[in-house]
């Protein structure tokens, strides 16, 4: 039954977008499960990591998964990037089937696929310089003209705002500031002229005033490039000037899907209504009341709760219902997806 | 000082802590003054760098050896503890009337200790509690911060982030302090996590009227807890103010940017960004340390700005002159 549902989903998504943009990365039905062996021989269960995640993205749209530590976004994002292997679904890119490729050809996908880490300094290799750093890429890529390497170099880094290009050439990530560290990031994701950019956390570690500036910079090649970003984070307030569609994630699954608008005007999940309720704003009213927080902690992937995972955190868990059957993907309103038996009754 | 009328807690003036580097001196904190009533809570907000660990640090005097000048004022309850030496000061200041929740507290602590033993240990130390009797504190502090009482008898790595945090924060007022100094305490954690730690410190500081300094750079957050804001900037507090009028009208230049670029959830503000980068340590600017990324400064910037006082508000402006 849930497979029925996902299918009529992921085909009705498809073709809404289809009409109007091309689709270039289709994920159905992915898990990502890590196997826990006892002293490194007997089985004793997995990790869950990734547990059903399907949707789809299309050509030049940004998408925004939120979810905390350890609810599966590294490892949703590290398949996607072509780090891990699914253990079961399909991860399916401009018509080609991730799984099935191999050798050059999944090189070749890698290379359409740019990669933003979170944080810069511990991305950045402290022996190289800048152009040390921005060159390796196009070598193992096969650029063998110097000066077109150059010249690519030079683009990009303007591109990234760092100029002039020729006082950065020759630093040493330790002579950046984070901001400037950050950029060198991006510009070594951007150099190969990418498909598509997974940005994990991309500001988290950067200081309040140079974080805006950097998700400005994303947005604007973004558009430049109509590239596919993926934008990792936790932090829903910066969500929406970046993302066209909030995929919310909870312990292995994504539990809410919509558009950027729509979800933080009317949130639809238990969980979600939770992070936008607990994420403030600055505001001295703060101070003179307490956050309704839910209570515990996200489960343990090992061995996540029976029906919803969330229903053991829930003040609206209906017993008898949420803690028994895992809830499959409602659509109370036209594009906006939550699996939560509550929106049982309101889809059509 | 007299301490009863003013109900006042702390009073720093002129604090300076400088630090000796192969290339220069550091001037990390350079001539910071605020002070902090009973049952207060006060918000320092800065950037990286821009000395705020530092200034915790020279508050409860834990130094490292490269220090190369540290003066100033630090009165508590009345007394200047700066002019206690060393053993003087850890048997009558820190973790007795001054206590901290360090930086990434959470992976502070001690790794083979069980987490009751580690809580207990400063009531042992400075209250001379048997370890029974220590241990009973304990619990009670379990109870405040909202940790399970049978995590007494755990190690750190069987917690989670939030609970380590909160075991720390329980360390901090095991000896009931007056006055908590707590870095960055929730920038390691998750979102909903985050919102609990403040809910705990909210319920803290009424339940046990306990003052708050809070050093962060996460305006956002800090706004759940802070009466009165600080903000600093290359070793200076350039305004502090009260939350209440701080948060809707920040006086000075580098404080309404700061404010403007956080991006919020319930405004559709486009958040702006500061260009530039804060001044090296080593070599200050003269003059007002903010003039080179100003967007308001004139030709009064080349010479350093007094504080000047707007009602209960002080910002060090040359343009509320």
């Amino acid at each position: 039954m849930i497979h029925t549902t996902e299918l009529k989903e992921a085909m009705r998504m498809s073709t809404k977008i289809q009409a109007q943009r091309e689709v270039l990365l289709s994920i159905r039905d992915l898990h990502v499960w890590y196997e826990l062996r006892r002293f490194g021989f007997s089985h004793i269960g997995y990790v869950k990591a990734v547990d059903g995640v399907s949707f789809e993205m299309a050509q030049g749209e940004t998408v925004a998964v939120v979810g905390e530590s350890g609810c599966g976004k590294s490892s949703l994002m590290k398949t996607i990037l072509g780090i891990n292997i699914p253990t079961r679904g399909e991860l399916i890119f401009e018509g080609k089937n991730l799984s099935k490729l191999a050798g050059s050809d999944l090189r070749d996908y890698r290379f359409d696929i740019g990669y933003v880490q979170q944080d810069p300094y511990g991305a950045l290799p402290p022996f190289m310089s800048v152009q040390q750093i921005l060159e390796e890429p196009l070598l193992v890529s096969g650029v063998k003209d110097k000066e077109k390497r150059m010249e690519r170099i030079h683009k990009t880094m303007t591109e990234v705002k760092l100029h002039p290009v020729e006082d950065f050439l020759h630093k040493f990530p330790h002579m950046l500031s984070g901001g400037q560290q950050q950029r060198v990031v991006i510009a070594r994701a951007m150099i190969l002229e990418p498909k598509m950019i997974v940005a994990d956390e991309p500001v988290s570690m950067l200081d309040a005033s140079v974080r805006v500036e950097i998700l400005k910079l994303l947005r604007s090649l973004q558009e430049q490039h109509r590239l596919s970003v993926i934008y990792i984070t936790h932090d829903l307030s910066t969500v929406k000037y970046f993302s066209e569609r909030i995929f919310v994630m909870y312990a292995g699954n994504l539990v809410e899907k919509a558009e950027t608008r729509r979800l933080l005007t009317n949130p639809l999940h238990p969980y979600t209504l939770a992070l936008l309720a607990a994420t403030s704003d600055p505001d001295a009213g703060n101070a003179d009341d307490f956050k309704e927080v839910p209570p515990g902690e996200p489960p343990s992937l090992v061995n996540p709760p029976k029906g919803c995972r969330f229903h053991p955190r829930c003040a609206k868990a209906i017993a008898g219902l949420c803690d028994e059957k895992e809830p499959v993907d409602f659509e109370p309103e036209p594009g906006h997806f939550v699996a939560c038996w509550l929106y049982q009754k309101e889809s059509p | 000082m007299s301490l009863v009328a003013t109900q006042e807690l702390l009073k720093i003036e002129n604090l300076v802590l400088h630090f000796k580097t192969t290339k220069g001196v550091v001037q990390a904190v350079d001539g910071v003054d605020f002070e902090l009533g009973t049952n207060r809570a006060v918000v320092i907000l800065g950037e990286s760098g821009c000395g705020k660990t530092s200034l915790s640090k020279a508050l409860l005097r834990l130094l490292p050896r490269n220090v190369d000048k540290y003066s100033g004022k630090v009165l508590l309850q009345g007394t200047d503890v700066m002019e206690l030496d060393e053993e003087e000061y850890r048997q009558n200041v820190r973790w007795v009337s001054m206590s901290l929740v360090p930086q990434a507290a959470m992976n502070s602590l001690n790794p083979v200790l069980k987490v009751g033993e580690q809580v207990a240990e400063p009531a042992i130390l400075h209250l001379g509690l048997s370890k029974d009797e220590a241990l009973g504190l304990v619990y009670k502090m379990f109870q405040h911060v909202g940790v399970p009482l049978d995590f007494v008898e755990r190690y750190p790595f069987e917690l989670s982030g939030g609970m380590r945090q909160r075991v720390a924060l329980a360390m901090a007022l095991v000896t009931s302090p007056s006055l908590i100094v707590l870095d960055e305490p929730t920038s390691a954690l998750d979102l909903l996590t985050q919102a609990n730690i403040m809910n705990v410190l909210k319920r803290i500081k009424h339940e046990l009227g306990t003052s708050f300094i809070l050093i962060t750079h996460d305006i956002a957050t800090s706004s759940e807890l802070a009466d009165e804001v600080a903000i600093m900037y290359a070793g200076q507090i350039v305004e502090t103010g009260d939350a209440k009028d701080f948060f809707p009208a920040p006086l000075h230049p580098y404080a309404q940017m700061l404010m403007a670029s956080v991006p919020r959830l319930r405004s559709d503000a486009d958040p702006i960004f500061i260009n530039g980068q804060p001044p090296s340590l080593m070599n200050p600017p003269t003059g007002c340390r903010f003039a080179a990324r100003c967007p308001f400064r004139f030709e009064k910037c080349s010479e350093e700005p007094p504080v000047f006082r707007k009602g209960n508000r002080k910002v060090k402006c040359w343009l509320h002159n």
